[in-house]
């Protein structure tokens, strides 16, 4: 079981309110990512769940029982660190084994677990060594081993993924999916990157300014965002914004169209531009337009699209993926 | 960071050092101020009642003052200059690539370690003494008389042993703060055709301004207070009578306690003047 | 700095450093050399450097004149005892500085810093005077009180610099594993800040053991130290200067040793962190 269940929890250091008063529910087996720029708070919410942080006010619900004040040691979770937090002087069995020892657990049943887990995360070749010698991979795994062998209620995950290189990320991204499937236990995943975000939640929730500006699953965040911040901050590359004739035309303060939702021509089209930098992926193609008024627009284009620097291009928008905005940011 | 129940128990844990340091400073230094406004002479009397400023005045006034802030004020100054200067040379020198370098580096430092009752015998006897000492034989060697170097040039005997001792710890300092200098800024400098000389003063010095004034402060906190070095060699005689030997002498020796006392306060009003600056620099480090 | 210099200008280098090294370093050779000389050779005139008839005579004179082991004993008390048990309250303290900062927690050190800045000599009479109500002058214990409340401050700053550079994660990691307050400082904290503990220890024996006013003005003949020791030799008789050299070399050799162990640290624990 692990359920999680915030009700006006708040947070402030000294003057400064990091966190305003604000609900959440996470249901058991969940895999929830909070997401949002650096500084709105995602952290800090996830180690007021972990009880690293007091709450200023509010209450924390564990399993339908009261946690608000309960140590981390008794909340029953465990967590990932972004610098994995592995303790330095111990081998990869007794990093492992530290939790256990701490509660205290039969040796054998122990080892039996600690040989589970590593079979799992492929550590088996390892257990002896010191975190010192492992890769950064093979140290996030060491941490996540330290984590399920406890059997937690819930896992909290900082970040875990910011410290390894772009191709280990994708990996590690798969396998702690994969753990998620196996194990089907509750996980807290707190990331700045949306493309984590998208990719492994079943909920993501949109921290900034510590508000909750929206909760949902991907699909519904990239379909449906229910205001300007975060229309812009789901999706890669970055929706465009256009406010002015375009805009009041279809009675709205501003509109937003992502780059994939704006088809290309030669002849006509609701604005024209000079192409700028274009980017060839192979699959795709992403072109940077210089409209005539001076904005910028970004363009998702098919792969085989060629087009010339500074030639003249047409947008279209696919009008049914227009999101519109009023004059307060938020969706109409 | 933490939570109210981690922060509770920090406070308990640092209870033992705060309380103990916070006695250790009030009890003394409340005692000495209560002395210095008594006329107290333990094998005199005793305590004979309220001096008021007394014994501020008497203190300051009497014919030993001046020339004991003279003589701080030049073994200080003296010694700051010599280590400094040294140092920063002797930095430069041990940064350079060598052979042996550590065991150089061992040599340099080790005065630092000698305990201040045993350089100054040391240099008191073997080396200066006017019969028996090595500069006694080098300078009949060149035909000249040899010198009583701890009474003729006293202040310039203490000065030199002293900066002995304290050369090893400027140099260390400079040394490490020579060693983080970036490598990539003097080879542009290099580069761009300074020389030595101009490398040295626009670059390596004011990289070096801090830890300078580092060595500089620590040493005077720590040179105000030199005792072995004056109590084994002259015993304040011969013009090395330091403020903090003076006060040490009206306490003990004379049993003066009040004047004493009111030496004290002045010593620990200079003493804090230069700590303020020290703390400063520290402060902000801890910020950074 | 280090950059590819021709081996003729390394070995100019290598010439200056060493000659200084040595001229530096000269004293203290001379000092162990004429240890091992007879008294009559010390004084010799032309001075021998290294051909004379080498002797242990001064050392076993000096450890049975002198009764100079109880000096060294009192030194080794005064200087561990004075170290474990600054030891034994700066570690919470540090911890506590490092790991749950607060508003104070640098004002608190800057303070501590400050005691160590109060000049001796102001404090004297008092400190005396209290000695000698509570009977503690010229023993072991009162002295090691004072050189341990002296030391405290660099104790603690030494630690704290040390302790700052664990990552709190780690810390944190292990209470999210269940560990309690003082679980997580011996499993974890301690272990963990062995060499630093190791060296902030090195060096504080290494000051306590060289402290020469307290030891100099709080003992007598009971409880002095080898600084005390060394003292009485400034008003000797007769020929003297070998036993002076083997007393001071006996004095000197264990902390010269430590010393060169303890020699990156030193820089760290005499400027509070302010140099590294």
């Amino acid at each position: 079981m692990g359920s999680i269940k915030l009700s006006k929890v708040s947070k402030s250091f000294g003057d400064v309110e990091v966190i305003p008063p604000l609900d959440l529910e996470i249901n058991d087996g969940e895999f929830v990512v909070f997401v949002g720029p650096s500084g709105c708070g995602k952290s800090t919410l996830l180690r007021l769940i972990a009880g690293l942080e007091d709450l200023t006010s509010g209450a924390i619900e564990i399993d339908g029982t009261d946690a608000t004040n309960a140590t981390p040691a008794k909340r029953g979770l465990a967590m990932v660190f972004q610098s994995y937090a592995l303790y330095p002087h111990m081998s990869v069995r007794k990093n492992i084994n530290f939790p256990l020892k701490m509660a205290g657990m039969d040796q054998a049943e122990a080892d039996k677990r600690i040989n589970a887990a590593a079979k799992v995360l492929n550590l088996t070749d390892y257990l002896d060594r010191r975190p010192g010698q492992l890769s950064g991979g093979q140290r996030q795994r060491v941490a996540i081993g330290r984590a399920i062998v406890r059997e937690p209620s819930a896992f909290l995950f900082d970040e875990p993924l910011s410290n390894l290189d772009a191709a280990l990320r994708v990996n590690m991204r798969l396998e702690i999916c994969d753990l998620h499937k196996t194990l089907t236990t509750t996980m807290i995943y707190v990331t700045h990157d949306q493309v984590e975000a998208m990719t492994m939640a079943d909920k993501i929730v949109v921290l900034h300014d510590g508000y909750i500006e929206q909760v949902g699953s991907p699909l519904e965040l990239y379909e449906r965002p229910v205001n300007k911040f975060v229309a812009g901050f789901i999706g890669s590359p970055k929706m465009n914004f256009v406010s002015g004739a375009s805009a009041q035309k279809r009675n709205a303060d501003s509109i937003g169209i992502r780059p994939e939702h704006l088809d290309v021509s030669a002849e006509s089209g609701e604005w024209s531009g000079t192409v700028g930098v274009s980017e060839h992926l192979g699959s795709d193609t992403f072109l940077h337009v210089k409209l005539d008024d001076g904005s910028m627009i970004n363009v998702r284009a098919s792969g085989d699209l060629k087009v010339e620097y500074g030639e003249k291009i047409f947008l279209n928008p696919q009008e049914d993926r227009v999101h519109k905005f009023d004059a307060q940011g938020l969706s109409i | 960071m933490a939570t109210q129940q981690s922060r509770s128990a920090a406070r308990l844990m640092m209870a033992p050092a705060v309380i103990l340091l916070l006695g250790w400073m009030l009890v003394p230094l409340t005692m000495t101020l209560w002395f210095s406004f008594r006329k107290y002479l333990p094998l005199r009397g005793g305590d004979l009642g309220w001096a008021g400023f007394d014994n501020y005045t008497r203190f300051i006034g009497s014919s030993s003052f001046w020339p004991s802030v003279q003589a701080t004020l030049v073994i200080v100054g003296g010694v700051l200059i010599i280590t400094v200067v040294l140092g920063i040379i002797l930095a430069l020198l041990l940064d350079q690539p060598m052979w042996g370098q550590g065991i150089v580096r061992i040599l340099v430092i080790a005065p630092f370690f000698v305990m201040p009752t045993v350089s100054a015998l040391v240099w008191k006897n073997m080396f200066m003494d006017p019969v028996n000492g090595l500069f006694a034989y080098v300078w009949k060697f060149f035909g000249a008389a040899p010198v009583e170097w701890l009474s003729q040039a006293s202040m310039q005997s203490i000065i030199m042993i002293v900066s002995w001792q304290w050369l090893p710890f400027a140099t260390l300092i400079l040394l490490t703060a020579v060693q983080s200098l970036d490598s990539e800024q003097l080879e542009a400098a290099e580069m761009d055709g300074a020389s030595f000389l101009s490398r040295f003063w626009y670059l390596i010095l004011p990289h070096l301004a801090r830890a300078i004034t580092i060595v500089v402060l620590i040493q005077t906190i720590f040179l105000l207070s030199i005792f072995a070095e004056i109590f084994v060699t002259t015993g304040g005689a011969f013009g090395t009578k330091t403020l903090s030997y003076l006060i040490f002498q009206r306490v003990l020796e004379s049993q003066n306690v009040g004047l004493g006392s009111a030496g004290g306060v002045y010593a620990i009003i200079l003493a804090n003047i230069v700590a303020i600056f020290l703390m400063r620099i520290v402060g902000k480090n801890l910020d950074a | 700095m280090a950059r590819a210099v021709t081996n003729n200008r390394k070995a100019l280098n290598t010439a200056i450093a060493w000659s200084i090294g040595l001229l530096i370093f000269f004293p203290i050779l001379w000092t162990i050399l004429t240890s091992f000389k007879t008294e009559a050779q010390a004084i010799s005139n032309p001075p021998v450097f290294l051909f004379f008839d080498w002797t242990l005579e001064n050392y076993a004179v000096v450890q049975e004149r002198s009764n100079y082991m109880r000096f060294l004993w009192n030194s080794v008390f005064i200087a561990g005892g004075s170290t474990v048990l600054g030891l034994i309250i700066a570690v919470p303290a540090a911890w506590s500085m490092a790991f749950v900062p607060s508003k104070r927690t640098k004002d608190i050190l800057l303070w501590m810093l400050s005691t160590k800045m109060l000049p001796a000599v102001g404090v004297l009479y008092p400190i005396y005077l209290l000695f000698i109500k509570l009977g503690l002058l010229d023993t072991r214990i009162g002295l090691t009180i004072v050189l341990m409340l002296i030391n405290l401050p660099i104790i603690v700053w030494m630690l704290y610099t040390y302790f700052k550079e664990i990552p709190g994660e780690i810390l944190e990691a292990a209470r999210m594993d269940g560990a309690s307050l003082s679980k997580e400082i011996i499993y974890v904290l301690t272990p963990m800040a062995i060499p630093g503990i190791a060296s902030t220890l090195l060096l504080n024996f290494i000051l306590a053991w060289n402290e020469a006013f307290w030891t100099l003005n709080l003992t007598a003949a009971k409880a002095a130290p080898l600084t005390a020791f060394i003292a009485s030799y400034s008003s000797p008789e007769g020929l003297f200067y070998a036993k002076l050299s083997a007393a001071s070399t006996m004095a000197i050799a264990p902390i010269l040793i430590m010393g060169w162990f303890s020699q990156k640290q030193l820089v760290r624990g005499l400027t509070f962190g302010a140099v590294k």
